[in-house]
């Protein structure tokens, strides 16, 4: 049978296809729908949200170890969290099938940074894929198992943005059913203190040597042969644009595999053709090894390191061809930058430390739009946890007057992620910190995932819930503070004590996120005629409110959920809420 | 020849279930499809494109300047930011609703007048007020599947087809409502 599916979810069918037992991942966009995908279509193959990336990672490996094939999944940045296992792993090898998925995101429309996830599977020695559409997402996934099986390596499954969230068609096949694989206890292989890693190292180098071989008659890699003098290098979603670009005006060496590269391969293709393009997105990482093995290609030099490529510019760039007529209007758009939605409960956390002024230390989240005007509240974002670590670090390098007007500002998911360590590290160094948890008891930005706090595993089964309270309290917190950033008034008095206390102080601003469906705003919010046009509420940054283009404010009801805290901020009580 | 249909809209109108409805399709009329789709940040309340192609071969899931057949816009503004994507001889449909972004609500910038009207002097355009339709099919939420059959009147493919992927992807509860909505923008 064949079916519509978007690469995540034929990266999934494939791990089920190949009798894969156990995924451990935690979300990132775009990779999050694979895991998704798993727990809400294959019941047979266990499947969890981790608190973070390593975390994940050793789960997959350990299962691996044990015997079942395993999957962890993963953004580009939370390959860099997850580091650290991967490694060693490649001197462990597998046992049963490994595979990690990392998702690239070129052109960052949902990252922090455009890091190419290539190198890692150079640095970590260990064999990376690359699908160009959903069918080969699937395709891959299995042979990823197979070769990480035969090779005893875990494999990578690089993927970007427009293969995992494009749709195309998959030919369904059935699931194999696997035996677990035996555990057998071998310390020389499982146990990496020195004496053993060396004598892995040379595995780890005989077997890159044998994949090296490998990817010169693997089918993962072809050459398509049109006749034309000019030939294309490319992979992954590149090549479809090529391939749309370019037609049988050139040939293609498609790569599957991207670590270890095929120097035979690339040898005799360059060999054959008058000019060879290296056509990859991000870094020249195939025009890198290209040159290196003295084979003389055009890469960087006239394409850019920035963003996604198009069809076109790949055509302007290789056959000189213009880019066709389009109609504009001669005229300024104004930019539509995303918002934190109608409701959130994170805005009335910043509507009062912006009125507040206070040097905000942000953090990944829905919230890192905090940063963007009216409310222009935070200061700084790096990575997940940042927000607690560095402002700790902030308040050790300006002292004790600028501490009491800083905080840290960062979720649920984010403070069980990485944040809790930052906090150990402030009690443990005699910090005075105060932290504000932005409890909306879920993983917002991602899409709404469950988390250690919700109470629920990613199946929705009940379970225990990790109380915030109690864990920062263990941890030696003692000025813990439960608040509603909707109750404005008695939130600032909070913010305010807890920045006075010379010792560290946690603030969970707690209130659901407006788009569960447990949360149920009704009506919508109108303004009076008496309305003295102050715009307070305009401060807000609430995407339902705007001008009226006289004077004063409207309320847009199509925008508007009911949520009320514009009413809560209206100092003349000339906002009223109706069904 | 493939065909080029591009989404655009404001994050949470529901362009997602458009171009799924769309891509489903498509497909039982036997195309090799690609849908590309927009997840994760510009989802809250950004602007948000999402590809639909489909003919004998695909290979890029995404659509370039001048290279849309028809474009299915959400909002005017979106619609505006989208012109440039349309093939000369192209065909735009455009919901006439206007959502300020955060710009024009703080003053930076102001929304411009007359989109439509300028659109039209341009290019083929179709104007639809999607959102009373939707609210006379009992739910201003349907405003996406009263475009889609605006947009479905324009393609070859049979009324029932359409109706028929509306019932495998739409949830039962709501499947009233969007056939209902689904035939006030198709007979528009
Ligand atoms: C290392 C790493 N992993 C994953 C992500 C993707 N990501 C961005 S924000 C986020 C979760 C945010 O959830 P939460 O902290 O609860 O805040 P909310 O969005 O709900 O406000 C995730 C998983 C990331 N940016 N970095």
């Amino acid at each position: 049978m064949k079916k519509l599916l978007l690469g995540n979810a034929a990266v999934a069918r494939g791990a089920y296809e190949a009798g894969v037992r156990v995924v451990s991942s935690y979300p990132g966009t775009p990779s999050t729908e694979i895991t998704e995908e798993i727990a809400a279509s294959y019941p047979e193959v266990y499947c969890e949200w981790a608190p973070n990336e390593k975390v994940a990672g050793e789960v997959a490996i350990g299962a691996a170890i044990g015997g079942a094939r395993a999957m962890s999944c993963m953004k580009h940045v939370g390959l860099n969290v997850m580091a650290d296992p991967v490694f060693t792993m490649s001197y462990i090898g597998a046992n049963a099938g490994l595979v990690f998925c990392v998702a690239d995101d070129p052109g960052m429309h949902s990252s922090q940074n455009e890091q190419d996830s290539r190198h890692y599977a150079e640095a970590a020695k260990i064999t990376m894929l690359e699908p160009s559409d959903s069918a080969e997402c699937k395709q891959f996934t299995k042979i990823a198992y197979e070769l990480s099986e035969e090779y005893d390596t875990p494999v990578f499954l690089r993927l970007s943005t427009r293969v995992s969230h494009s749709q195309s068609m998959v030919e369904l096949e059935d699931r194999e059913e696997r035996e677990l694989l035996p555990y057998e206890k071998n310390i020389g292989k499982y146990v990496m203190m020195p004496g053993n890693a060396k004598k892995q190292h040379i595995v780890v180098e005989e077997r890159q040597a044998r994949l090296a071989e490998y990817a010169n008659t693997s089918p993962l890699n072809r050459v398509e042969d049109n006749g034309a003098k000019i030939g294309v290098i490319s992979s992954g979603i590149t090549y479809m644009y090529a391939k749309e670009a370019l037609g049988d005006k050139a040939d293609y060496l498609k790569l599957g595999m991207v670590y270890p590269l095929p120097e035979k391969l690339i040898k005799d293709f360059a060999a054959k053709h008058d000019k060879v393009y290296v056509i990859e997105e991000l870094d020249p990482f195939i025009e890198n090894f290209c040159r290196a093995a003295g084979v003389d290609v055009i890469g960087k030099e006239i394409f850019t390191l920035l963003g996604e490529y198009t069809p076109t510019m790949i055509k302007e760039a290789v056959l000189g061809e213009k880019a066709p007529d389009y109609c504009e209007l001669a005229e300024n758009i104004p930019m539509r930058p995303p918002v934190l939605c109608a409701g959130c409960p994170h805005r009335g956390t910043f509507y009062v430390l912006k009125k507040l002024g206070l040097v905000v230390a942000g953090d990944i989240g829905c919230y890192t739009l905090g940063a963007v005007a009216p409310l222009a509240s935070v200061d700084t974002t790096i990575c997940m946890g940042a927000s607690v670590s560095a402002a700790h670090g902030m308040a050790k390098a300006r002292g004790k007057d600028f501490n009491k007007k800083l905080v840290s500002v960062i979720g649920d998911s984010t403070f069980m992620h990485s944040g809790i360590t930052g906090l150990v590290d402030i009690v443990y160094n005699k910090g005075a910190n105060t932290v504000i948890i932005l409890d909306n008891s879920i993983t917002g930005m991602t899409g709404h995932q469950d988390n250690p706090t919700t109470g629920y595993t990613i199946r929705k089964e009940p379970t225990k819930q990790v109380n915030l309270i109690t864990l920062c309290k263990s941890v030696g917190v003692e000025r813990v503070v439960v608040a509603d950033p909707f109750d404005l008034k008695n939130f600032e008095q909070v913010v305010k004590a807890e920045l006075e206390a010379d010792e560290p102080s946690v603030i969970i601003a707690q209130r659901p996120c407006a788009l569960l469906k447990t949360v149920k705003y009704t009506g919508h919010c109108k303004i009076g005629e008496d309305c003295r046009k102050c715009k307070l509420c305009m401060k807000l940054g609430c995407p339902a409110i705007s001008e009226d283009g006289a004077g004063g404010v409207k309320i847009d009801v199509t925008q508007c959920n009911g949520c009320g805290l514009c009413v809560n901020v209206c100092p003349f009580g000339c906002i009223k809420k109706e069904d | 020849m493939t065909k080029n249909i591009m989404i655009v809209g404001v994050g949470g109108q529901g362009t997602l279930l458009a171009s799924r409805i769309l891509g489903n399709t498509v497909i039982n009329e036997g195309y090799d499809v690609k849908v590309s789709e927009v997840h994760g940040m510009s989802q809250r309340g950004g602007s948000v494109v999402t590809y639909v192609k489909y003919g004998d071969a695909v290979y890029s899931p995404i659509i370039d300047r001048g290279e849309a057949d028809i474009i299915l816009a959400f909002e005017q503004l979106e619609a505006m930011r989208a012109l440039p994507y349309l093939k000369k001889g192209g065909k735009m449909i455009a919901n006439n609703q206007k959502i300020n972004p955060m710009p024009v609500i703080i003053g930076a910038a102001e929304y411009p007048e007359n989109i439509l009207d300028k659109i039209a002097k341009e290019v083929d355009l179709t104007a639809v007020d999607a959102l009373s339709l939707a609210e006379q099919a009992g739910n201003f939420k349907a405003v996406n599947v009263v475009l889609i059959g605006v947009m479905a009147k324009s393609t070859d493919i049979p009324y029932e087809n359409w109706i028929e992927t509306i019932k495998t992807t739409v949830p039962p509860k709501f499947l009233d409502v969007n056939l209902k909505a689904f035939d006030l923008g198709y007979n528009l």
